[in-house]
């Protein structure tokens, strides 16, 4: 199908049939203000912060859910959108703490810092764990707001620790369902929905039981959606945003899955599944999610080759190892020697190792457990 | 992956993973996906959201049987019974596609024989699923096209393994869908790199690219390659060399980073063959239940601490990068290899690099030939990618088998080698978790996993509960032809009347020590799926544990 013709603030964009006009503006290298948006699911329209103008069009439509047509005029920031901006972002700022989010000297503020404006502790956002890398303070940013008009209430719900990979904090929640979007949409499974109505609802399980007690996969999909810091991987709560990121392949089963691993200090402090590939484009499992840190950095790794002496393990140096192991290995009759590779060694030690045992043994008795 | 061979030429998924959410139809058999494979169980649940047809082929109650159309609930073992009738079905009522069959594929008239054997009643009566069903789900698969079959391990860990496989490799040829977009016949592979591992000839019978060993232009090829001599004779599989050591016909072994004492079927006999042996080396990043039996252990590094390349289920190379700096003075598996080889005065094993270990590869191996480490900087390459232009083969078979013609093979119903009877009535089968991997040897570092799931249980239908008295909870000991352990009853009709399940992640409550070492005549894989058990109420003996 041919390309679709439209103008977003005075730029020529060629969008393909099916894009909406958030897509577009995406395309034309414009920014659009968006929180319940997410690339993987489908459009939703709740959080109203990409309202556009559209010309012959009644209203101000969400970009995200208006799809592009011929001839289209966008304008995404006019005076009245400014406004209306604003005030939504004031409504949503209502139930979310924000004393930092509006005040000017937040960038010279750490969290130990005595608070000029006396903002309490479970308020800054200098000690919220999302502090720099949080969705809403880049939104408020930039649309801009020196302060809300409008009351502000904390939910005062106690944090929810009850499973062991991450945190549910809903005093941070804005309400995008994004996470509860994920889990259904995209994990099928539907642990989390959207509970009571109007001003109290929240994500939350069926009659508010324990994540345990739900169908929740431990996926951690909700975690990575989440815009704020309402959700949280518990092992990488306070790391911040890390010093880089290194692309690699997850070690658990057959998938194959990409994964960012985040690194700081020489740790891994979180391992997020990365979205830009044809194998898991963005999804991962508890174990891809939240069990990498804790097996590469575990106390019982091995750290020097062992040797057993007398019945006891002792430790011993690489030299005296090899030099063992290859003495031994070679006082055998060649057939009598078997080797095992693994399935879960990379192809270059599959190479070498099916290699050794052909060029050294002269034989073929090398296998892995492919079977088991 | 011998079956596929046989059936198609060559042995892997034949499709890709992304195609699976476009299915219009998908037939899932013996494979618990949700769980084994999350990311792919996402795929069917995307194909099921667009409207595609799910039929689930299970003993179990699985997760992904709440999406599908038709769950076949049948007899562990009694796939070949099932997937025959299915086809009786679809030639009976004329819903083969001609055509394809015509031009593509070859000794139908064979298979139509073999199929006189699969009467319905017979079917009906073997797998325990009413024929209505098979019939309904025939139809279903035969008609709505594209149609993608999924198979893991439930397929594969039978003493007729080989025979399941090939059975569903004649059901998609019967239908056409093969060569096409989101059809085909998917093993979904276990390991992370039991793909590459296999790609790699870390098997008895195959060089890298599976070059027969047996083929004397291969291994000219590899003798001038590695100047060394080389046997052409096939070697012996793990489970062969676990027998070999038993008997004292293997008397060293080197392990690189596998625990057969959990994974082998028949732990105790795995371990009296360990202990029998004069000396041991494994190599892994943590202490295991095999490491505990070696003479030395050599550290290695974990797969966030090298460079590398892992091949997943759907033949797609990709980059493993060192992310941190190796842990106290463990060393990536390669380079400890390599040191071995030296110091036994090989030549050929100076690598500097894993980098330099594939452009080997590359040099050596017709379908890895174009993946160099420069191309997967972009992403990863599935094979066949025979040179550095070429995009790689989403999907196989497009234009003709890798045999030529796709080859029907007729195929005799066998029972599982061992079958309830009075003394042990119950039937075990085994299986993953999401929660654990494999033998634990990693994910049991991991508290939060450990927390949902630490231990592993008995799956027992409700009814045999009752009939053995036994309650939700209570500590049972199973009890096989091989030893028992001990674990927790977890009373749940996923499982049905007749059929306990086990994960096999735990050491305390070791699974293995219970199933059946019988191998496949070809594929020479154990039967995990299928034993005979008996359980009853603990008497307070102290729990026979493995290790």
């Amino acid at each position: 199908m041919a390309d679709i013709n439209l103008t977003i603030d005075g730029k020529q964009v060629q969008a393909k049939p099916g894009m909406t006009v958030l897509d577009a503006a995406k395309l034309a290298g414009v920014y659009v203000p968006t929180l319940c948006f997410h690339p993987d699911l489908a459009p939703y329209g709740a959080c109203r912060l990409c309202i556009v103008e559209i010309e012959k069009m009644r209203g101000l439509p969400t970009a995200c859910t208006t799809p592009v047509t011929e001839g289209m005029v966008v304008k995404t920031n006019t005076p009245q959108i400014q406004q209306f901006r604003r005030g939504v972002l004031e409504l949503i700022l209502t139930e979310h703490p924000h004393p930092c989010l509006t005040c000017w000297r937040r960038e010279r503020c750490g969290p130990f810092d005595v608070c000029l404006r006396n903002v309490d502790v479970t308020h800054r956002c200098v000690l919220c764990p999302k502090n720099g890398i949080c969705e809403l303070q880049q939104v408020v940013d930039h649309i801009g707001i020196e302060q809300v008009e409008f009351p502000y209430v904390y939910r005062e719900i106690a944090i929810d620790r009850e499973n062991p990979f991450f945190e549910r904090d809903y005093n941070l929640c804005i309400v995008c369902g994004r996470c509860v979007r994920v889990c259904q949409e995209i994990r099928g499974v539907g642990a989390i929905a959207l509970t009571y109505r109007g001003s109290n609802a929240l994500p939350g399980t069926a009659f508010g039981r324990a994540l345990l007690d739900s169908d929740c996969q431990y996926c951690g999909a909700c975690v990575d959606a989440c815009p704020t810091g309402a959700l949280i991987e518990r092992n990488r709560k306070w790391e911040g945003a890390g010093e880089r990121k290194v692309l690699t392949t997850c070690v658990y089963c057959g998938v194959g899955c990409q994964l960012n691993l985040t690194i700081k200090n020489g740790k891994i402090i979180e391992s997020v599944p990365a979205r830009e590939n044809d194998v898991n484009r963005g999804q991962a499992c508890v174990k891809g999610r939240f069990a990498i840190a804790d097996v590469v950095h575990s106390p019982e790794r091995l750290t020097k080759p062992l040797i057993k002496k007398n019945g006891k393990f002792e430790e011993a140096s690489w030299d005296e190892a090899l030099n063992l192991v290859a003495s031994k290995l070679g006082s055998y009759k060649k057939e009598e020697v078997g080797i095992v590779a693994s399935a879960r060694c990379t192809n270059e030690e599959n190479y070498v190792t099916q290699k050794f045992t052909r060029v050294v043994f002269g034989h073929n008795n090398v296998d892995h457990c492919a079977r088991l | 992956m011998a079956g596929l061979v046989t059936s198609f030429g060559s042995g892997a998924m034949t499709n890709s993973i992304k195609e699976i959410g476009d299915a219009a139809c998908i037939l899932a058999i013996g494979t618990n996906t949700t769980d084994t494979h999350p990311v792919i169980g996402l795929e069917i649940k995307k194909a099921v959201n667009k409207g595609g047809k799910l039929i689930v082929a299970n003993p179990r109650e699985i997760r992904l049987t709440q999406f599908a159309d038709v769950w076949l609930q049948h007899k562990p073992g009694s796939d070949i019974a099932l997937l025959m009738g299915m086809m009786k079905v679809i030639i009976d009522e004329g819903l083969e596609d001609k055509a394809f069959i015509e031009a593509r594929c070859e000794n139908l008239d064979a298979l139509k024989e073999s199929l006189k054997a699969y009467d319905l009643d017979f079917v009906e009566k073997t797998t325990g699923v009413p024929r209505a069903k098979i019939v309904e789900a025939a139809r279903i698969y035969a008609t709505t096209k594209p149609a993608t079959l999924l198979y893991t391990m439930g397929i594969t860990q039978h003493t007729h393994g080989t025979d399941n496989v090939m059975a569903t490799a004649n059901l998609a040829m019967l239908t056409g869908n093969i060569g096409k977009p989101s059809t085909g016949v998917n093993p979904l592979r276990g390991q992370n790199n039991v793909q590459g591992a296999c790609d790699m000839g870390a098997l008895p019978n195959v060089y890298t690219g599976y070059q027969g060993v047996a083929d004397p232009n291969n291994k000219q090829k590899f003798e001038t390659a590695w100047g060394a001599k080389l046997n052409d004779k096939p070697g012996l599989t793990v489970t062969e060399m676990m027998n070999a050591a038993h008997e004292g016909k293997i008397k060293a072994m080197y392990i690189v980073g596998e625990n057969p004492t959990l994974s082998e079927a028949d732990t105790n006999h795995t371990l009296e063959a360990l202990r029998k042996l004069d000396f041991l080396v494994v190599q892994d990043i943590f202490q295991t239940e095999t490491t505990r039996e070696a003479d030395v252990i050599l550290p290695a590094v974990s797969f966030a601490e090298k460079d590398g390349t892992f091949t997943n289920t759907e033949r797609r190379v990709q980059r493993v990068r060192k992310a941190v700096e190796a842990v106290g003075e463990a060393k990536p598996d390669w380079w400890i290899t390599d040191e071995i080889a030296r110091l036994m005065g090989a030549k050929g094993f100076d690598y500097k690099n894993a980098e330099e270990i594939m452009s080997e590869i590359n040099k050596l191996t017709p379908s890895y030939a174009g993946i160099t480490y420069a191309r997967l900087e972009k992403g990863g390459l599935q094979w066949p990618c025979p040179n550095t232009e070429h995009p790689g083969t989403p999907i196989l078979h497009t234009a003709q088998f890798s045999r030529g013609k796709g080859r029907f093979v007729p195929i005799t119903y066998r029972p599982s080698a061992e079958l309830p009877d009075a003394e042990y009535p119950l039937v075990l089968t085994t299986g993953r978790s999401l929660f654990q991997y494999h033998t634990g040897t990693m994910t049991r570092k991991v508290k939060g996993l450990n927390d949902i799931l630490g231990e592993g249980k008995v799956d027992i239908n409700p009814k045999d509960a009752q009939t053995l008295g036994i309650a939700n909870g209570e500590m049972v000991k199973i009890t096989s032809r091989r030893g028992s352990v001990t674990a927790k009853a977890s009373v749940t009709g996923v499982t049905s009347e007749g059929v306990v399940f086990m994960n096999f992640h735990f050491a305390e409550n070791c699974a293995n020590i219970l199933t059946n070492n019988a191998l496949d005549p070809v594929a020479k894989t154990p039967e995990y799926k299928v034993c005979a058990v008996r359980i009853e109420k603990k008497s307070g003996e102290l729990a026979n544990v493995a290790v």
